[in-house]
């Protein structure tokens, strides 16, 4: 299920970065005032909800992979702790970036 | 312990609603017993399904606080929880006939539309067929042969509760073990049978059904090998 | 979802959690010490490496997500016909030309 959601949540964040990208066809200047905003509190939090959501479904994901395609055989419980642990790490490391950069 | 249970039981079909009972607890009690002292001397009319009473035929599978399991090999003492309380509802997913009791119909006629059932083919040999047990086929039936069709994984599943037509673990992990039959002349139209859109691809691999497998069966890795089978074959440019 | 649509989800998956991997990386190394425009488009102005590379993640992408979400839809909607393939169809080609659109802006940029 976290699985399911975590990738509906990139489904909408996609064609949003897609199209904040897209912002430089006006100029480094037009790119330069979108990253303004992006420094705001609230966005920081989204985004740093769009990077555990992406370590959540790239690490199910993979766990969907070895059971599948090289016949894993982990219980759940075990794979999930690690999955987890994944999660958490990448969290971090990408909230420890934001704090640098502010 | 305390000296009564609190039991909930669902009465009438899809629609219905839970009717209490108060139980003496007893020590060894199983959900079985509750069920049927209910019956026997509370309420003639409920409804419910067993037979050998000793988790060898699964006709007694419920929903006990939420999870399938077989009633006669769950004691009341494991699925107790701080509640002190039992809530017993018929298997999810299946058609009920009434109270505890479902219609088994779909889930036999899945297994025949995965063909779940040996195909000798034209030329059937004269002489039995030498399988070694330990050959890697032979050892991927094996862990799924024990199956018999009780229902628990099938009430697990999610997809199946999702969508209706989903062919299901048990018919799918019948297939797989027939896949693994080197003595097997229907594979071509098995593999159709069980990749189609209701068929393993469907399977999240949420793995309900292993958690739940009374007999310990584990059809998401059946289904697993459903799927590279498939995938195999489409990659080869099969149909 | 029938073997095609399966073998292509499951193939993309391989791809992008390889370029996935690569993207974050470059991303968490490139931000340091702060994110301004000049400095992103200095990397991918011009760049040919660059732009194959993320074409080619545009595609994985495109191919992968709507698969998913047509599962979704059928699903938790209950449609099964037709409606489900066509919102698939629709939001692979959103995917792709916004994606391309973006890999074209940094690139020309």
């Amino acid at each position: 299920m976290l699985h399911r959601l975590s990738g509906i949540a990139l489904a909408i964040f996609l064609p949003l970065h897609f199209l904040a990208l897209a912002t430089a066809l006006n100029g480094a200047n037009a790119l330069d005032s979108f990253l303004a905003l992006t420094r705001q509190p609230l966005v920081k939090f989204a985004e740093a909800g769009i990077v555990v959501a992406l370590a959540i479904h790239f690490t199910l994901g993979l766990r969907v992979l070895a059971i599948e395609f090289l016949g894993f055989r982990e219980k759940t419980l075990t794979a999930l702790s690690i999955c987890t642990t994944a999660v958490f790490a990448v969290g971090f490391v990408f909230l420890l970036n934001l704090g640098w950069s502010g | 312990m305390t000296a009564t249970l609190n039991v909930e039981v669902w009465r009438g079909t899809e629609r219905g609603q839970f009717q209490s009972f108060a139980i003496p607890r007893r020590e060894h009690q199983t959900v079985l017993d509750v069920v049927s002292e209910i019956q026997r001397q509370h309420d003639a009319t409920l409804s419910y399904r067993f037979a050998c009473r000793v988790g060898m035929c699964g006709s007694c599978a419920m929903v006990v606080n939420g999870r399938p399991r077989w009633t006669c090999r769950t004691r009341v003492n494991e699925v107790i929880g701080g509640s002190e309380s039992l809530r017993i509802e018929p298997l999810r997913n299946f058609k009920i006939v009434r109270d505890l009791a479902v219609e088994m119909t779909q889930f036999f006629d899945k297994w025949k539309q995965a063909r779940g059932f040996f195909e000798p083919g034209p030329n059937p040999e004269n002489d039995f067929a030498v399988v070694p047990p330990q050959t890697g086929e032979r050892q991927a039936a094996d862990e799924g042969i024990e199956c018999i069709g009780c229902g628990v994984c099938y009430s697990a599943c999610d997809v199946v509760a999702w969508d209706n037509d989903y062919l299901g673990p048990a018919a799918l992990n019948r297939a797989w073990t027939l896949v693994n039959d080197v003595r097997d002349r229907g594979q071509a139209a098995r593999l159709d049978a069980i990749s189609g859109n209701d068929g393993c691809q469907a399977c999240h691999t949420h793995m309900s059904c292993t958690k739940f497998c009374p007999k310990a069966i584990a059809p998401t890795f059946s289904i697993a090998g459903l799927k590279r089978a498939v995938v195999r074959r489409a990659l080869r440019g099969g149909p | 979802m029938n073997p095609i649509l399966f073998a292509a989800q499951r193939i993309t998956a391989f791809a992008l959690a390889f370029a996935v991997v690569v993207h974050l990386g470059t991303v968490l190394y490139a931000v340091r010490g702060g994110l301004t425009a000049a400095d992103v488009l200095a990397r991918t102005h011009g760049n040919v490496g660059f732009a194959l590379f993320y074409g080619l993640f545009v595609i994985a992408v495109a191919i992968h997500a709507p698969i998913g979400l047509r599962n979704i839809l059928r699903e938790w909607s209950g449609l099964h016909g037709r409606t489900p393939d066509l919102a698939l169809a629709l939001f692979a080609l959103t995917l792709l030309v916004l994606g391309f659109r973006a890999v074209f802006a940094v690139y020309t940029s």
